[in-house]
């Protein structure tokens, strides 16, 4: 009996051994660091030179169509029901299209959106969406411009890359279905979910963190702002919750905490990198596309697009990044489609400019900062 | 200086690594050896050097004072003196000190015919020290990548080193480490107390022997490993704790570039329930 047993515990020692060695991933050197931080911090990017090169190769932005012959009759005039694109020549609208289906739909082509009978109908909800989209993609290069896309800009690709569905979506995660039992309850957490990065931390942090619009500004702060406590402060869960939003903006981005922080001071923005910034109002800029765009379109979109709640495909960090700092090697890709930076008809449902940040949050972490807000009950 | 009743006997000659007997003599109770003067020369020059980098910083708050490393440019390469230059050579005195003490004590356990185990030791240690600022910087192709001196600095790296990992407690070597670690001061707080009651006997009592204390831990905890193997346990706890300590932070970066959380994934996809 105990031979059996200390065969049996080797041969599961060593599977368990082999499986560790063969099947985690392991890496090796080369690798590919670079620094964002004085020297000594340990504020550094670590990847291999390997993923660097294959990350490059899988991220490259489509080579823009040929320019639009000029002049000729607008769009609105050549074509029904065109409502967000009218004042583009019928060339350039063309050429826009072409891109849209190389960008979104390259195998379905023109009938993944359009009744070939009747290029005006709107019978297919796809059109109704992208038409949607299509909004969205001049309001973010233009309201979102100075805050977060920069020159670079998006454009359908940024996100679709050549899938009707871009694979970087998310919906809320209800958790497993556990009506009683032994473990009916699991607080929302220990599922090692890929959203945060397979840690035991809260798997639906993103429902809501990124797609409240209305949500309190100071809600993913959890740091105190004063050296001894006022008030009884938030509990770790909310500390642990902040803890996967900033795993899934690291993974979505491909970097690590100190490519934004310098974790001495994880919450103090004189410490913290110029990139903080821009990813602070990255989380404005997804909560404003997943409120005021994707959030309105939950009718439109079929019972198979939507989530098992019914909640409508949403819009994360990954969603546009896909692994990288710069979504597609920080290519400019608008500026061969100069229709995409600017908002053409103004939206029905008000969108709110991104909000100004709070006292306490600096657009330059460089300048002075000002007094600390009152903490939040 | 005045010597113990009993410490003529231990001056023995011989048993020399190097040097033969140039350096085989005593000053006052200390005894030098070769490396007992290239520990000197290396302990010497890195601490002048340390102070001479404090001079050139901003400030001499203890607290404060921070050698840093060069910047992850200069690849490994020297870099210049005020920026990281320093901090170069004053980890090639570390090592060079560090190591000539152990070989010292090499010496000193020939020279008394006793097993190494002290120098072995004290070599963990080291292997830890040389990992974290040789080894892990030279498989990552950055002298930058090595801790800053400085009693803040060098938390501050500690601080975003673990988190280059999103959540170093995932690291599966920290685990042993961590664990090593916390058995070896349980180890220690168990076995001092028992040494100190029972050689502190409450008035009217004897010095308890190794008997009793075997009865004790029996008794309590079913088990004693005896006054021979606590001192076996310790060492071995001990130096797992510091040789795992290594092992995490070697692995973190040449051989896993992503979150710790994600390493896991080997377990959750075992065949058996993936």
């Amino acid at each position: 009996m105990k031979t059996f047993f200390v065969v049996l515990g080797a041969s599961i020692a060593f599977f368990l051994t082999v499986a560790m060695f063969g099947t985690s991933g392991w890496e090796r050197p080369p690798l590919t660091t670079t620094q964002n931080g004085f020297r000594g911090t340990g504020m550094d990017q670590v990847h291999t030179r390997a993923e660097v090169a294959e990350k490059k190769d899988a991220n490259v932005a489509p080579a823009p169509a040929d320019p639009a012959e000029e002049g000729g009759e607008l769009a609105g005039q050549t074509y029904e029901n065109v409502k967000v694109l009218s004042g583009l020549t019928t060339n350039e609208f063309n050429r826009l299209m072409v891109s849209m289906t190389e960008w979104v739909s390259p195998e379905q082509g023109c009938t993944y959106c359009h009744n070939t009978e009747n290029m005006a109908d709107d019978s297919l909800y796809q059109k109704r969406v992208a038409r949607r989209m299509l909004q969205m993609t001049q309001h973010i290069n233009s309201d979102w411009k100075a805050n977060h896309v920069g020159g670079a800009g998006v454009t359908c690709y940024t996100c679709h890359r050549g899938q009707p569905v871009p694979a970087n979506i998310w919906f809320t995660n209800p958790g497993p279905n556990r009506p009683g039992g032994f473990v009916s309850r699991n607080n929302g957490q220990n599922m090692a979910a890929p959203s945060v990065g397979l840690a035991s931390l809260p798997y639906d942090t993103l429902t809501e963190y990124l797609a409240d619009k209305s949500i309190d500004n100071n809600a993913i702060r959890v740091n105190a702002t004063t050296a001894l406590p006022t008030t009884k402060g938030k509990p770790i869960q909310d500390a642990e919750k902040t803890y996967g939003l900033m795993i899934h903006m690291s993974e979505g981005l491909g970097v690590n905490c100190t490519f934004c922080h310098n974790t001495r001071a994880i919450s103090n923005w004189q410490q913290s990198t110029p990139q903080r910034t821009t990813a602070w109002h990255g989380i404005r800029m997804v909560r404003d596309l997943n409120g005021n765009f994707m959030e309105p379109l939950t009718s439109t979109f079929p019972r198979n697009r939507l989530g098992v709640l019914g909640d409508v495909p949403k819009v994360n960090c990954t969603t546009c990044h896909n692994g990288q700092s710069k979504p597609l090697n920080g290519a400019h890709v608008v500026d061969a489609y100069p229709e995409l930076t600017k908002v053409t008809v103004a939206d029905v449902v008000k969108t709110p400019a991104p909000d100004a940040p709070p006292a306490e949050t600096p657009a330059v972490p460089a300048t002075p900062p000002t007094a600390p807000a009152a903490p939040q009950p | 200086m005045a010597m113990l009743s009993f410490e003529r006997k231990y001056r023995v000659r011989g048993g020399t690594l190097v040097g033969g007997d140039l350096f085989d003599f005593w000053v006052g109770p200390f005894y030098v050896g070769f490396f007992g003067v290239t520990t000197l020369f290396f302990s010497v020059l890195g601490t002048a050097l340390i102070i001479y980098g404090a001079a050139l910083g901003p400030t001499w708050n203890i607290w404060q004072i921070n050698i840093a490393p060069p910047d992850l440019k200069y690849g490994l390469a020297l870099a210049p003196l005020k920026e990281g230059g320093l901090w170069q050579i004053i980890t090639f005195c570390a090592v060079g000190a560090f190591s000539s003490w152990a070989l010292r004590e090499v010496e000193i356990c020939r020279k008394l015919g006793i097993g190494y185990h002290v120098p072995f030791a004290f070599s963990v240690a080291i292997l830890a020290y040389v990992s974290l600022v040789v080894v892990r910087p030279f498989l990552m192709g950055a002298w930058g990548h090595g801790f800053p001196y400085g009693i803040l600095s060098h938390l501050d790296w500690v601080s975003n080193t673990g988190y280059q990992y999103l959540h170093f407690h995932y690291n599966p070597a920290h685990m042993l480490a961590v664990s090593f670690f916390f058995t070896t001061t349980l180890a220690l707080s168990l076995h001092g107390a028992l040494i100190l009651s029972s050689t502190n006997p409450g008035k009217g009592e004897v010095v308890k022997t190794p008997e009793h204390e075997d009865t004790f831990f029996r008794d309590t905890i079913g088990y004693s490993i005896g006054t021979l193997g606590i001192h076996r346990l310790g060492l071995f706890l001990a130096l797992s704790a510091g040789f795992w300590s290594a092992v995490c932070i070697v692995i973190s970066g040449p051989f896993w570039t992503r979150g710790w959380p994600e390493w896991w994934g080997w377990w959750l996809n075992l065949p058996v329930w993936r």
